[in-house]
């Protein structure tokens, strides 16, 4: 089984490595349709009962799971920093899950930001971005949403790095099954919790709301592989009379 | 993960219809401590503001209109959301455009600053050098377990005011990332067909949310 989803994340990374052109979505019939399901499912499964949660929560009982969680994560981050050859920022990740799960009584507070060691944000999809993987068209996949189909090939990893555990095979971290699928849904329903309400703006605050979606995700992703130093947008002036086409806009891939 | 990314624009674009000056004297402000300023004094009112809280939206269109929209170039906005087709709208499409888009970006986000009002953001130090007619400021957003958001403001002077044409989101620009939805509807309906497909938005929000 485990085998099963590595090479079939191998096929994606190895078709994600050939798709040379950037994504100007060949998949959107399909992603459409799995975008709409998603949302159904989400209505019906997920939403309510994160509703429910954040109701029977107080505020900072759900910044301490969502810390904590967070917390669980810097060791991956680190060790993406490590493999992009940002030691400096891999060290600042590591000391963050130290200091964090001692200090900050098992990562439920985040005293590490407090001290200058800042949180960062990396992923395995975004270290193949940096070994200059391509990131092939987006696609909206089923319960995991919109994603790369190079961050499609990185799910694995970054699971088993994200959330270590709920690796099932002789795990070293949590033995109990209970306990390991409880985090798993806490973490999902906390995460889903703090995302409350954004549904609602998609749905106000856009024409085609997949559309928009998307176009932000795909801009986002390759900001992110740059952390946060793409080329800067340059801004037309639509106003004017000179034909102002020359400094063109925003998100092609440099 | 979506829905993370699209909490940051939701924010973003919410701080940023909280953002403008909302005072003449704000003039004289350098545009970072403007931020600062008019970000906090908002957001103050909306929390202790009771009536808003509960839904009053009528009212929090009125906070919103009265601190924020005389300092937004919506206009400048407008033409950067719908690209290079702004230059084939005549005047009256493009003072129509302009209303539609302000009403839809108001109510949107008026709402979502609602939600989102208890995060804290942090204005960070301007990076510019004096003269510079055009500037962004940048700001972050905490939030527990994640890295803090940034949230960018594009501001250019304009006389002696500035005033916030773009707001860019962990290095998304909201307002260009309407510009593929907006192309869409333009090469099938062409520019009256936008114009069409917004007022009648607007007109379906009116009718959900209340308020004028």
């Amino acid at each position: 089984m485990k085998k099963n989803i590595f090479s079939a994340s191998a096929v994606l990374l190895l078709v994600a490595g050939c798709a040379g052109a950037p994504a100007e979505d060949p998949l959107e019939p399909y992603n459409r349709a799995m975008f709409s399901f998603n949302e159904k499912l989400d209505n019906a499964a997920l939403k309510p009962v994160a509703k429910g949660y954040k109701a029977v929560t107080p505020a900072p009982v759900r910044t301490w799971v969502s810390n904590f969680f967070g917390n669980l994560q810097d060791p991956w981050i680190g060790v993406n920093n490590l493999l992009q050859g940002k030691p400096a920022d891999a060290l600042n990740d590591l000391m963050r899950f130290v200091f964090n799960s001692t200090l900050g009584i098992g990562g439920l507070l985040d005293i590490a930001s407090e001290a200058q060691m800042p949180k960062h944000d990396e992923d395995f999809g975004q270290t193949l971005g940096v070994w200059g993987v391509k990131d092939g068209p987006f696609v909206v996949l089923p319960l995991f949403g919109p994603r790369m189909l190079r961050d499609a090939a990185a799910i694995p990893a970054d699971w088993a790095g994200n959330s270590p555990w709920s690796q099932p095979y002789e795990n070293p971290i949590v033995h109990d099954d209970t306990v390991r699928y409880g985090l798993s849904g806490l973490n999902a329903i906390n995460g889903r919790a703090n995302m409350l309400g954004l549904e609602r703006t998609l749905d106000e605050g856009t024409l085609d709301k997949y559309r928009f979606a998307r176009d932000f995700y795909i801009q986002q992703r390759r900001f992110n592989v740059h952390d946060g130093n793409p080329p800067l947008e340059e801004y037309e002036d639509f106003d004017s009379d000179e034909g102002g086409d020359a400094a063109q806009d925003t998100g092609e891939n440099p | 993960m979506m829905k993370r990314l699209f909490a940051r624009a939701v924010l973003a674009l919410s701080a940023f219809l909280a953002v403008s000056p909302s005072f003449a004297a704000g003039e004289g402000l350098p545009p970072d401590e403007l931020v600062r300023t008019v970000t906090s004094e908002v957001l103050t009112i909306i929390r202790s503001d009771k009536a808003i809280q509960s839904g009053d939206f009528g009212k929090m269109l009125a906070l919103v209109d009265e601190k924020v929209l005389p300092h937004f170039d919506f206009r400048r906005m407008t033409s950067l959301a719908v690209g290079r087709d702004w230059r084939s709208a005549s005047p009256a499409q493009q003072e129509r455009l302009t209303t539609a888009f302000r009403t839809l970006l108001v109510r949107t986000y008026s709402n979502a600053l609602i939600q989102y009002r208890d995060q804290t953001t942090e204005v960070k130090p301007l990076r510019a050098n004096p003269g510079d007619k055009r500037v962004r400021v940048n700001t972050e957003v905490r939030m527990p377990g994640a890295k803090p958001i940034t949230i960018d403001y594009s501001l250019e002077q304009g006389g002696a005011a500035w005033k916030v044409f773009d707001v860019t989101v962990a290095g998304v620009s909201l307002v260009t990332n309407y510009r593929g939805s907006f192309g869409d509807e333009i090469s099938a309906k062409g520019i009256d067909g936008l114009i069409a497909s917004l007022e009648a938005k607007n007109k379906s929000l009116e009718a959900a949310q209340g308020g004028k």
